[in-house]
């Protein structure tokens, strides 16, 4: 007997793959958490402007699922995150973060109350020693189940139209609210959740139902311009958004080999999960140190840099010469026809005075040096009204 | 009251240049004859459940500075860009366009292989005209007759541009901007079909034909704008062009503006040989410390202000000002998607511009017409259904069809137009469509159709040019509208001009109305505020 074969398909399919191959023009395939998904299906630009038009498929199914379930999972996860699972009722979902000891962010994610012992958490980044030494002592039983569950975000401003017209009504489901619908056999669990900032769904389902409900889906969204999209155009919709990214925004800190790379989640600007009169959590101590001395070192920032040329990578300085702090998402917006940044800045700078970006701006090879100054900008970046009301609108 | 400003007409410009002035602090008031506001870019629902586009129908020009400036944004504009499109021949036959580089080639080599390499050149030499005239469309044109400092300034700017270019390529840009576009693309091209679709751009809006010299440079006034940093590229505003003016008249309330509509102007009040005011067509009176009129030269100057208050001169030059209109326009709902057998079904042409004059010859007898002083009897037709991308102008399932069509005089054989020259062009353009979707007739709900008379009546729009005047060389730069009133001052101070007529000239651009700003403001010795110079893309 012989086991699969690792060296020679690293990647795995995911379940829409059948679909997802046949639909992508170009074959343009990229590496995600061991899975191989579209980069882009043909016009990242075309696929990102319908995400903020019409509707997107985006095959999820890499994200890592954790099953935490027991009579004590909530205290378990109480005592894990930052958030208060408490003010979380069954058929909600958090968008939450955890720390270590010293308070530095391991990751961020989305916590799903499946039912009152039970939850789903996904995140970018895998996490199994943690979750299980952070289990010892409670009555929980925690399981990868990646690979278990099939997903796809149905992003958009017409997502909720292509959801009523394949059967499934949606019109009183709030954001970060979520509920199962029958689906073939089996169920479909459709949360209001996304990371495009835009009105939108997570769909769940088992993996031998992801072809069939690509098919359904596809086929009732035809008239409300649902197409699929790549991760090209998610990441460019995610960053006009201003949500952060695990590895590209900040460094987990399990995985930083610089010391210095390691930031709290009041670094990060997640200061507002934190709920401190909730009883202990990991990090706790560290955290309330942290604000009552006001040691934070660093401030993430939306920053508004003048011109059209994305300042991906750029130094950050104050009054042009001493270094302050560094860009680690960027882009022009085609939605907001803004140059848009988040950046960490030492927290001197947090206000960011005075604060100038050094781009390098490539024109036919040669780089042309660009030296601008920038402005401290609210995030979400782009929060439209239709990501919230509810009944969600028609387009 | 005094207001620090009236602008006359709501148009795209007029609402530009409203905004600026009130970001800079002024109280401003806008006055807009119609009932609804947009002027050209407009979006009215015309049959219950239909917006239309009911002039200008794509974005490209609109310079995304001025979107950013004004956060139009975050008023509710979004550009969709579209890709596709596909001229029809009459042979059953069809060229298609494709976003993808590699598919767009190997189409065009299917009807020329050296053609379809020869593009790639002729993209590389129209961008360099792009490089060269994008950054002068946020700028005041200096005026080479004069020697005040700011002119002279403004020269020199323009010899240190100029001063990149090698003598050959400075030739080319001559050339280019007097030729017509025939005779341009025949030094790059051999295939009909090509030709006809790449001519397409320099005829728009213009009472030219594609032999006409002077043509090749309006090819470059639909190619300079650029969507998202693709030159070139077009795209729909969401909701119809009118979303764009919708955008414009939010970020202007929002800055403490005021809109008047169902206003018609009557004259421009003028004193000591300033303009101190509007009186509107009902007898209330506006008064305002300065006048700017979004209205064309022509209608500003001959039915609004009183001739004696102006240099004979100057009232000859603005006759002479070529306002000829060549264009109409057919706005139609649509019960279902219609189709076109000579296109494989689920290809994305019909998302972008459909033609179906396959030849520049025919083009150009679609324009002998216009010249005998009728509508084309095979017109050219620039097609479009928005709808295949934007979910929000019907209901699902539904469409709008929007016809730019070519040529249509102002006047039909020297007299007027009448309902029933309307019909019969009307008729006549979708009898064309017909021919290639058999089948389409039995879809129309409902039409509009606009000739230059419905372009003037309603737009106000002088013989329903829709650029406020020809952009022909003799008209543009220094000499728009009329030589020594570049910089959107007219003889009458305090009044100024700030449409299509003015520098940079037409299209859904906004050029004109926040350069008429930028002149108004340092004029009255006011900081701008929030107003961008041109970014460099390519």
């Amino acid at each position: 007997m012989t086991g699969p074969r690792f060296d020679t398909a690293p990647l795995l399919e995911t379940p829409f793959h059948p679909r997802t191959t046949a639909a992508n023009r170009l074959q343009n395939w990229a590496g995600w958490s061991g899975y191989r998904t579209a980069g882009c299906y043909g016009d990242s630009e075309m696929e990102h402007s319908a995400i903020r038009n019409a509707a997107t498929l985006y095959d999820i199914t890499p994200m890592t699922k954790y099953r935490i379930a027991g009579p004590e999972a909530e205290a378990c996860l109480n005592r894990l995150t930052l958030r208060n699972l408490a003010k979380l009722p069954v058929g909600s979902v958090q968008y939450t973060a955890w720390t270590d000891d010293a308070g530095k962010v391991m990751d961020d994610g989305t916590l799903f109350r499946i039912g009152p012992d039970r939850f789903r958490l996904c995140c970018q980044e895998r996490h199994l020693p943690w979750l299980l030494d952070s289990a010892q002592g409670f009555d929980v039983e925690i399981a990868d189940e990646t690979e278990a569950v099939a997903a796809v975000a149905l992003q958009g401003p017409t997502s909720a139209s292509v959801l009523t017209a394949a059967g499934f009504d949606v019109s009183a489901l709030k954001p970060f609210r979520m509920q199962d619908y029958p689906f073939r056999d089996g169920r479909l669990l459709i949360s209001r959740t996304g990371f495009t900032g835009d009105l939108g769904y997570e769909l769940w389902v088992a993996p031998t139902d992801a072809v069939a409900l690509w098919d359904h889906l596809m086929a009732q969204g035809a008239p409300f311009g649902l197409v699929p999209a790549g991760t090209e155009a998610v990441m460019l919709a995610r960053t006009e958004a201003g949500f952060l990214t695990a590895n590209l925004d900040f460094i987990p800190a399990q995985q930083a080999l610089r010391e210095d790379r390691v930031r709290s989640p009041l670094e990060l600007g997640l200061g507002w999960m934190i709920d401190w009169d909730k009883g202990h959590f990991t990090g706790r101590r560290a955290l309330l140190a942290e604000r009552d001395g006001q040691l934070s070192r660093w401030a993430i920032v939306g920053l508004d840099i003048p011109g059209n040329v994305s300042a991906e990578g750029s130094v950050l300085y104050y009054g042009k010469k001493r270094e302050a702090g560094f860009i680690t998402a960027a882009c022009w917006s085609p939605t907001l026809k803004r140059n848009l940044a988040i950046a960490h800045v030492a927290a001197r700078y947090a206000a960011c005075d005075d604060l100038w970006v050094e781009i390098y701006a490539q024109r036919e090879l040669q780089y042309h040096k660009l030296m601008l100054p920038v402005r401290k900008t609210e995030r979400p970046f782009f929060a439209p009204d239709r990501r919230r009301a509810t009944p969600p609108g028609r387009f | 009251m005094i207001w620090d400003a009236v602008i006359l007409g709501a148009g795209h410009n007029g609402l530009v240049t409203a905004c600026y002035l009130a970001r800079a602090g002024m109280k401003v008031c806008v006055v807009e004859k119609n009932d609804w506001i947009g002027g050209a870019a407009v979006s009215r629902e015309l049959t219950p459940g239909f917006t239309y586009s009911n002039c200008s129908y794509v974005s490209s020009l609109f310079r995304p500075e001025i979107m950013r400036d004004l956060e139009l944004p975050r008023h509710g504009l979004q550009i969709l860009p579209y890709e596709g499109g596909a001229v029809l021949k009459e042979d059953g036959g069809f060229l298609a366009m494709y976003r993808d580089h590699d598919a767009n080639r190997r189409e065009f080599a299917r009807h020329s292989p050296r053609d379809a390499e020869a593009y790639d050149i002729y993209s590389r030499d129209v961008q360099r005209h792009c490089r060269f005239i994008r950054p002068l469309l946020l700028r005041t044109p200096a005026d080479p007759a004069s020697f005040r400092p700011r002119d002279i300034g403004e020269l020199i700017w323009i010899g240190k541009h100029m001063s990149g270019l090698s003598e050959q390529q400075i030739a080319e840009m001559v050339r280019f901007w007097t030729m017509s576009i025939s005779d341009y693309l025949d030094h790059y091209f051999e295939n009909p079909v090509i030709k006809a679709y790449l001519a397409v751009s320099a005829i728009i809006g213009t009472a030219l034909g594609p032999m006409s010299p002077g043509s090749a440079y309006v090819l470059l006034h639909h190619y300079m704008g650029d969507v998202d940093g693709n030159v070139g590229a077009w795209g729909f505003a969401r909701g119809g062009m009118g979303a764009i003016t919708r955008a414009l008249a939010a970020s202007f309330t929002a800055t403490g503006g005021e809109i008047r509509t169902g206003s018609p102007v009557g004259k421009v009040l003028v004193k000591n040989g300033r303009a101190v005011g509007v009186a509107l067509a009902n007898g209330d009176e506006i008064r305002a410390k300065r006048v700017i009129s979004n209205m064309d030269v022509k209608r500003t100057m001959l039915r609004h202000v009183e001739e004696a208050e102006l240099p004979q001169d100057y009232v000859s030059s603005v006759r002479r000002f070529k306002t000829r209109g060549s264009s109409g326009k057919l706005n139609i709902a649509l019960d279902a998607l219609p189709r076109f057998p000579a296109l494989p079904e689920g290809a994305p042409h019909l998302r972008g511009d459909l033609h179906f004059t396959d030849s520049i010859e025919r083009m150009e007898r679609a324009y002998d017409d216009w010249k005998s002083g009728h509508f084309s009897r095979d017109p050219f037709q620039d097609v479009m259904i928005p709808t295949t991308i934007d979910p929000t102008m019907t209901p699902p399932g539904k469409h709008f069809m929007s016809c730019f069509v070519q040529y249509a005089p102002p006047k039909i054989e020297g007299r007027d137009w009448t309902d029933a020259d309307r019909d019969a062009f009307g008729r006549t353009c979708l009898d064309q469509i017909e021919r290639y979707s058999p089948g389409f007739k039995d879809l129309v709900l409902h039409v509009e159709v606009r000739t230059p008379r419905e372009l003037e009546a309603e737009v106000g729009l002088t013989d329903g040019n829709i650029f406020q005047g020809e952009l022909t060389f003799d008209q543009l730069l220094f000499n728009r509208p009329v030589p020594g009133y570049a910089n959107y001052r007219t003889p009458v101070r305090d009044l100024w001009i700030c449409g299509s007529s003015t520098h940079p000239g037409g299209g859904v651009m906004g050029a004109p109305g926040r350069n008429a700003a930028a002149e108004i403001l340092r004029d009255a010795k006011r900081p701008a505020r929030d107003m961008s110079d041109a970014w460099a893309v390519l």
